[in-house]
């Protein structure tokens, strides 16, 4: 307690140092200077790499057999095929670079569509107010009131399985997430001097929100961007798991998944190499989204722990 | 306080509106007739239209939804286009088994969160805390089906302690049943633990720098006492209402650590009607899942501004 004391005291003796660096200078030092957030961009510059470059880095093709189905079927892991094959004398390694592409699009999409509806619908909803408000906000809980999964299991039953309704489905389960951090952003700035001052001199709505409300809510917005990035892609390779998102022949990690608990017993390497993929891309946004919340938005809580959300 | 509680039940009435149009619309949105492709390859015009009456299908949109509200609020689903069988019975029948896998799941939960979580806290900075902090971290994103696999896998295969998959009824053997459910029910509750972590860690800290800890402490309160009586009470305020919104996610981790096990609750029931296209089913239990997620909120939420009394809404 007092050492905090005397820091503060020494701290307000001297002049305060103004940081000059640009305001993305400033956050890239302390991304990197966070070594867990490091780690986790490098992770995810290998996804992104395997996303783009997959197909010419891959030695094998998505279904292409390494050899004879007799000798090659569930062959553990080895210097020739490091993952293994599968039941289909398949290169492992070879499907799980070529599923990066899969989960890193359906996230990056369902995100997309949820971002930027849920991110209009809670501008509007906390620049106007009112009965606008209470009616988007009331259609806002409706939705949150199905379970995550279950509602894209609904919409996929709906819309039939498939890469593009799996974007939609997770697309439309993340929008109220969107639409409450957005609200209750703008809600906060929405009063502050800067924009009644610039109400007062006549500016229209449009520019109001555009140039003086967007900007000042961003960080808790970008801050939800990388955390949801995690939370689609889990709930793609779930689908996908379920047989309910990526079709085959395209590979995804969560179908391997699913092909691989039925050899569970023989090829543990088929299940555990796109689970751990899986594993650590989730792992590495929840990293980045933690670090650019410590840097962007400190006094916000962690989204996680404030809506209580998962999977 | 009365003025909270009527507004808070009606803004819950209005939401389970909502709530019950969309998932009357489901049937209705699907791209051709749902009971021609429930039929699949069995069709056949009697069964056909006796389906589609019985569903009220052949009426007006309005009054279809009446009448499926005024009957699913009296307890009646309708029936499976598969089996013929009332939905009602159907979900009722697998209800035991995800209440009992939602309960286990809180149980670890709220152990793994509450022992973490405030060791972190008191330790604050120290290795334990870095790795309470990074067991959260590895929980909240490791996908809750592979888990499952690899416990499978583990402690079902290789060590053969416990039993693979399965659902068995209590009353028909409460040993065999608690041997099941441990698996799935460490699966999800582990992965909500990680996120409950957190959030007791945060609300342990907040306590220890709050004046009535300060106080206790002057007073020569012993540490267990201050820690029992002052810190955990007070931090057990927030978590109340984050561990209900755990509970959607519980719910909704519950359907595929369900298929992973085959552990025969709702959420299987849910998925397989998915697969088969059984329309009422999905219906009932899609209903089933958000109303009860609705009660829980309420429940919370009321809860809340009972135990704290600060709250005013």
């Amino acid at each position: 307690m007092s050492g905090a004391a005397t820091t503060h005291e020494a701290e307000a003796g001297a002049p305060p140092a103004v940081d000059t660096r640009p305001r993305w200078r400033q956050i890239a030092d302390l991304l990197v200077s966070n070594r867990l957030a490091l780690f986790a961009l490098f992770v995810l510059g290998v996804v992104l790499l395997a996303g783009i470059l997959g197909p010419s880095l891959a030695p094998y093709g998505v279904n292409e057999r390494v050899g004879s189905i007799v000798d090659f079927r569930l062959r553990p892991p080895s210097l020739n095929h490091i993952f293994g094959t599968d039941e289909l004398a398949r290169d492992v390694f070879s499907r799980v670079l070529l599923g990066a592409r899969a989960s890193l699009v359906v996230g990056a999409v369902a995100v997309g569509i949820a971002l930027t509806s849920g991110t209009l619908l809670g501008l509007v909803a906390g620049f106007y107010g009112g009965k606008i408000d209470d009616f988007i906000m009331r259609a806002m809980d409706v939705l949150f009131s199905f379970p995550a999964i279950l509602m894209a299991i609904a919409v996929v039953a709906v819309l039939g399985p498939g890469l593009v309704n799996a974007m939609i489905a997770i697309g439309i389960v993340y929008i109220p997430i969107f639409a409450r951090v957005t609200r209750g952003s703008v809600l906060s700035v929405r009063e502050l001097v800067y924009v009644r001052a610039a109400r007062s001199i006549g500016a229209s709505d449009a520019r109001l929100i555009r140039r003086h409300i967007l900007p000042n809510v961003a960080a808790p917005i970008i801050v939800q961007t990388t955390i949801s990035l995690a939370f689609a892609i889990l709930s793609e390779a779930a689908l996908s798991f379920l047989g309910l998102g990526v079709q085959p022949p395209a590979a995804s990690w969560g179908r391997m998944l699913a092909e691989g608990r039925g050899f569970i017993q023989q090829a543990w390497w088929m299940a555990v190499f796109p689970g751990l993929s899986i594993f650590m891309t989730v792992l590495s946004f929840n990293l980045i989204g933690d670090a650019l919340r410590d840097v962007l938005d400190p006094h916000q809580r962690s989204a996680i722990e404030s809506q209580g959300l998962g999977v | 306080m009365t003025g909270y509680i009527v507004r808070r039940v009606m803004q819950a009435a209005g939401v389970l509106f909502g709530v019950s149009i969309l998932v009357f619309l489901l049937i209705h949105v699907v791209p051709g007739d749902p009971v021609r492709l429930a039929l699949g390859t069995r069709f056949d015009p009697e069964t056909y239209e006796a389906l589609r009456q019985r569903a009220g299908l052949d009426q007006p949109l309005i009054v279809q939804y009446f009448n499926w509200i005024t009957s699913a609020a009296t307890g009646d689903l309708g029936v499976s286009f598969r089996s013929g069988r009332p939905v009602t019975q159907m979900i009722l029948g697998r209800l035991p088994a995800t209440l009992s896998l939602a309960f286990g799941a809180i149980v670890v939960a709220l152990v793994m969160s509450f022992t973490l979580g405030t060791i972190a806290a008191l330790r604050q900075g120290s290795k334990i805390d870095h790795v309470a902090t990074a067991i959260s971290q590895f929980g909240i994103s490791i996908p809750d089906f592979w888990m499952g696999i690899l416990l499978i896998l583990l402690f079902g295969l290789q060590l053969d302690l416990l039993p693979p998959s399965g659902y068995v009824s209590p009353l028909d053997d409460p040993w065999r049943f608690l041997q099941h459910l441990v698996m799935p029910a460490v699966t999800v509750g582990v992965v909500s633990g990680s996120i409950l972590t957190r959030f007791v860690r945060s609300s342990v800290l907040e306590a220890l720098g709050e004046d009535y800890t300060r106080t206790a402490r002057s007073k020569g309160l012993r540490e267990r006492t201050i820690l029992v009586g002052h810190i955990l009470r007070n931090a057990l305020i927030p978590t109340i209402t984050v561990t209900g919104l755990q509970l959607a996610y519980l719910l909704s981790g519950v359907v595929v650590i369900e298929v992973v096990f085959s552990w025969s609750g709702l959420g299987l029931l849910a998925y397989d009607a998915v697969l088969d296209r059984d329309y009422p089913v999905l219906q009932g239990a899609v209903l089933l899942f958000a109303v009860f997620f609705l009660l829980v909120n309420l429940i919370v939420d009321l809860l809340y501004s009972y135990v704290d009394p600060r709250i005013r809404y």
